[in-house]
C-alpha cells in the first residue's frame, strides 16, 4: 500500500497533500465555530487580504530555493507603494500602465541593489536584508518629509481598481487584483518547473559548490532572483497603494515576517533546493485564512495572532525536517528496489514460464 | 616595536580603534563636557541593554549560528514581569519568572537547533514572531507601568557612584565574557565548532551541549536585559525593544566576529559597542532622527560584513597578478 503511494508521489507532494488538508480541516473547523463563515462578503475581503502576500511570496520562494532569504520585502513594497502614489498625486493623468511599470522598476532596482550585494559582495543574504530592510524604510521615511499620501488625492480610475470583477457568481466575486495575483503564481510556477532558470534555482539551492562546478551562473541566478523578487514586491507595492489609498511611512511594515513564515509553512524549505510555488501559495492561504478566522473567531483573544504564527513555523519546519527526511529515505528505497528489479536478468523458471 | 604596532592597526580592531578615535574627537569638539564621567555614564547607559546582549551574541555567531529572537525575548520577559507584577506578585518573583521564561525558550530553541538539527535562522525567526507573539498575548494593547520604587531606582540610578545596576552586570559579563571565550576550554570548543561542526563533533567536542548552553545563556541574558529595560524605563508595552536585533547583531559583526563562525574576539566587540554608542550620539548632535541612525546602522551592518570581503578579494588579486603571470609562464 504505501509502496504504491511512494511509487505515485514525490515526498514534496507529500508535503503539499497534508497542506492542503490543515487547511479543509481548519475550514471545516471554523465553519462549526464561525456563523456565516463561507459568506460571500468574507470570502470577498479574504481573497483581497491574500493578494499582497502572495505576489511578494512568489518572489520569496526564488530567493529561498537559492539558499538565501529576502528580508527587506515589505520597506520595498512600502517604498514603492508611497513613490508610486506621490507621483500619482501629482500627476492625476499618469497612464495606469506607466504607473505599474513604474513601481515595477523600482522594485526591480531596489532588488537588484539585494542581489549585488549577496551575489557579488559575499555578504550573507540575512544580514544584507535586514540592513536594506532598515535601509529602505528610511529613504522612504526621508523622501516623504512625514507627509501621508491620502486616497482623495489619487486618480478616480485606482480608487476604482479594488472592486473591479473579472467576474462575479451569486455575490462570490473574482476581483481582478485577485486575478493578477493567480496569474504572477501561475507564472511563477511554469518558471520553476519549465524554465532552465528555474530548474537551476533548485541546483544552486541544494548545492551551491556542485552547481558551480557544474558550470551554472551561481550568482547571475542569485542575482535575478533577487531582482525579481525586488520587481515582484513592487508590483505588490502598487497592489498595496491600490487597495488602501491612504500611504503613511509605516506602510506594509512586518509583511516580511507573513510571507517569510507563509513560504516557509508552505514548505519552501529554508536551506534551499526544495519548494514549489503551489506550497507556497497554500501556505499565504493557511495563514492569511488562519489570521482571519482568529479575529472573527469570537471565543479567542485577537492578540493570539502572532503567538500562533510563530508556533506554526515551529512545527512547520520541525514536520519538514523529521517526517520528510524519513520519507525521503523510504522514496529512495522503494526507487531503488524498483531499479534493482527492473535491471536483473530474468531468472530460468520466469524463461521458461515466457516460452510456454 | 613600531612595525608590530603597525601589524596591530591593519587588523580589525586597529580599523575600529582608529574609526572609534575619529567620531570620539567629533563629539568632544562639537560637546563641552563629553568626556565627563557623568556624562559617559549617561552615554552607556543609554543603549546598554543592546551592549549587554551584544556580549551573548557574540558567543552565538562565533559558534556559528544566529539569535533572530534576542529583541522578542527582551519585550517578552518585560511583558512577563508586567503580567505577573499587575496580578500581584511581588517583584522579586516576576524578575525570577521573566529570566526563568527567557532561559527555558533558549533552551527550547537551542534544542531544536542542536538536537534536531535545524536552521538557526529559521527556528530563531519563530521565535522572533512568537516571542513577540506571547508578549501582545500577555499586555495586549497596554502600557503596564507604577512598578515599585526601588526597582525603578535600580534601572535609573547610580547603584556606586554614578554607575548603575546595568553597567555594572554590563561590566561583569564582558569580564566573564571575555575569559570564558578566550582563555577557557568552553571559548576553545565555542571556536572549534564554529569553525567546523563536523570536525569539532569528530575531535570529541560535545557539540550539543555546547551549543544548548550558548542558547539557554542568550535566552537568559536577553531576559536579563528585558527586566534592565524594564526598570529603566518604567513602563511596558508589547512593543518593548522592538527592532533591537539589528543594533546588536550590527555591534557583534562590526566587531569583527565573522557571520560564518569561528572568527571574532570580544575585544573588537567592545570596542564596536562603544563605537554604536558615541556614533549614535555624534548622530544626534548632528540633528538626525532616530528612524533615519537606524538606517545609517544598518548600512553599517553591510559595509561590515562587505568591506573585508572585498578586501581580501582585492589582495588575492593583487597576489595573483604579482605571482601568476611569471609561475604560469611556459618554459620557452
Amino acid at each position: 500500500m504505501s509502496d504504491v503511494l511512494l511509487r505515485r508521489i514525490r515526498p514534496e507532494q507529500f508535503r503539499e497533500l497534508i497542506l492542503f488538508f490543515v487547511i479543509i480541516g481548519m475550514l471545516v473547523f471554523f465553519s462549526f465555530q464561525i456563523p456565516n463563515y463561507f459568506d460571500a462578503r468574507s470570502i470577498n475581503r479574504l481573497t483581497m487580504t491574500l493578494v499582497i502576500p502572495i505576489i511578494v511570496a512568489v518572489g520569496q520562494v526564488m530567493v529561498v530555493l537559492t539558499r538565501n532569504i529576502d528580508l527587506s520585502v515589505s520597506s520595498t513594497v512600502g517604498l514603492t507603494a508611497y513613490v508610486v502614489g506621490t507621483l500619482l498625486t501629482r500627476n492625476n493623468d499618469m497612464p495606469a500602465v506607466m504607473a505599474v511599470a513604474l513601481a515595477v522598476l523600482i522594485g526591480l532596482g531596489l532588488g537588484a541593489i539585494n542581489g549585488l550585494i549577496v551575489a557579488y559582495g559575499g555578504v550573507p543574504a540575512i544580514i544584507t536584508t535586514l540592513g536594506t530592510l532598515a535601509i529602505y524604510r528610511v529613504v522612504l521615511v526621508e523622501f516623504s518629509g512625514a507627509k501621508t499620501v491620502t486616497t482623495a488625492d489619487l486618480p478616480d480610475w485606482l480608487n476604482g481598481v479594488p472592486s473591479a470583477n473579472v467576474l462575479s457568481a451569486g455575490g462570490y466575486d473574482l476581483r481582478q487584483m485577485f486575478a493578477v495575483a493567480l496569474l504572477v503564481v501561475f507564472f511563477g510556477h511554469l518558471t520553476l518547473r519549465y524554465l532552465s532558470f528555474g530548474r537551476r534555482l533548485f541546483a544552486n539551492g541544494s548545492n551551491p559548490e556542485a552547481a558551480r562546478n557544474a558550470g551554472l551562473p551561481v550568482r547571475r541566478d542569485v542575482l535575478t532572483a533577487f531582482t525579481l523578487c525586488g520587481g515582484l514586491s513592487g508590483l505588490a507595492g502598487f497592489m498595496f497603494l491600490v487597495r488602501f489609498g491612504n500611504i503613511t511611512v509605516t506602510a506594509a511594515q512586518g509583511l516580511e515576517l507573513q510571507v517569510v513564515a507563509a513560504v516557509v509553512v508552505g514548505g519552501v524549505n529554508i536551506f534551499g533546493g526544495s519548494g514549489s510555488m503551489i506550497g507556497a501559495l497554500l501556505g499565504v492561504f493557511l495563514i492569511e485564512t488562519l489570521q482571519q478566522s482568529l479575529l472573527r473567531w469570537a471565543g479567542i483573544s485577537e492578540f493570539v495572532r502572532d503567538a500562533v504564527l510563530g508556533l506554526l513555523i515551529l512545527i512547520a519546519i520541525t514536520a519538514d525536517a523529521i517526517i520528510l527526511t524519513r520519507l525521503r529515505e523510504m522514496w529512495v528505497r522503494t526507487r531503488r528496489r524498483d531499479q534493482v528489479r527492473q535491471q536483473s536478468p530474468p531468472t530460468p523458471e520466469a524463461g521458461a514460464a515466457d516460452v510456454a | 616595536m613600531s612595525r608590530d604596532l603597525l601589524l596591530r592597526l591593519r587588523s580589525w580592531e586597529g580599523l575600529l580603534l582608529a574609526c572609534l578615535l575619529v567620531v570620539l574627537a567629533y563629539n568632544v569638539t562639537s560637546v563641552s563636557n563629553f568626556l565627563t564621567v557623568n556624562n559617559q555614564i549617561n552615554l552607556f547607559q543609554l543603549g546598554i541593554e543592546k551592549s549587554i546582549v551584544a556580549l551573548v551574541m557574540a558567543f552565538v555567531i562565533i559558534n556559528g549560528e544566529i539569535d533572530l529572537s534576542v529583541a522578542s525575548m527582551m519585550g517578552l520577559s518585560a511583558a512577563v514581569v508586567a503580567y505577573s507584577f499587575e496580578r500581584g506578585a511581588p517583584m522579586p518573583v516576576a524578575i525570577i519568572m521573566a529570566i526563568g521564561v527567557g532561559a527555558g525558550f533558549g533552551i527550547i530553541n537551542g534544542y531544536f537547533v542542536s538536537v534536531l538539527g535545524l536552521s538557526s535562522l529559521a527556528v530563531t525567526l519563530a521565535g522572533y514572531i512568537g516571542f513577540r507573539g506571547l508578549a501582545q498575548l500577555l499586555v495586549e494593547d497596554r502600557s503596564v507601568g507604577d512598578f515599585p520604587s526601588w526597582f525603578t531606582y535600580l534601572g535609573q540610578d547610580g547603584l556606586i557612584g554614578a554607575v548603575t545596576l546595568s553597567i555594572l552586570i554590563f561590566a561583569i559579563l564582558a569580564v566573564v565574557g571575555t575569559v570564558l571565550l578566550h582563555f577557557s576550554g568552553f571559548g576553545r570548543r565555542t571556536y572549534a565548532i564554529g569553525n567546523s561542526a563536523a570536525v569539532a563533533r569528530y575531535s570529541g567536542v560535545p557539540v550539543v551541549r555546547n551549543k544548548m548552553t550558548i542558547f539557554m545563556f542568550s535566552g537568559l541574558i536577553s531576559a536579563m536585559a528585558g527586566v534592565l529595560i524594564t526598570a529603566r524605563l518604567g513602563a511596558v508595552r508589547a512593543s518593548t525593544a522592538q527592532g533591537f536585533e539589528l543594533d546588536i547583531i550590527t555591534i557583534v559583526l562590526l566587531g569583527g566576529v565573522s557571520i560564518f563562525g569561528g572568527l571574532g574576539t570580544m575585544a573588537g566587540v567592545l570596542l564596536s559597542a562603544y563605537l554604536v554608542l558615541n556614533l549614535r550620539n555624534g548622530l544626534v548632535i548632528e540633528g538626525v532622527t532616530g528612524n533615519t541612525q537606524t538606517g545609517i546602522l544598518g548600512l553599517l551592518l553591510i559595509v561590515s560584513v562587505l568591506a573585508p570581503n572585498l578586501a581580501a578579494r582585492a589582495q588575492e588579486r593583487m597576489r595573483r597578478s604579482t605571482v601568476g603571470p611569471s609561475a604560469q609562464a611556459p618554459p620557452s
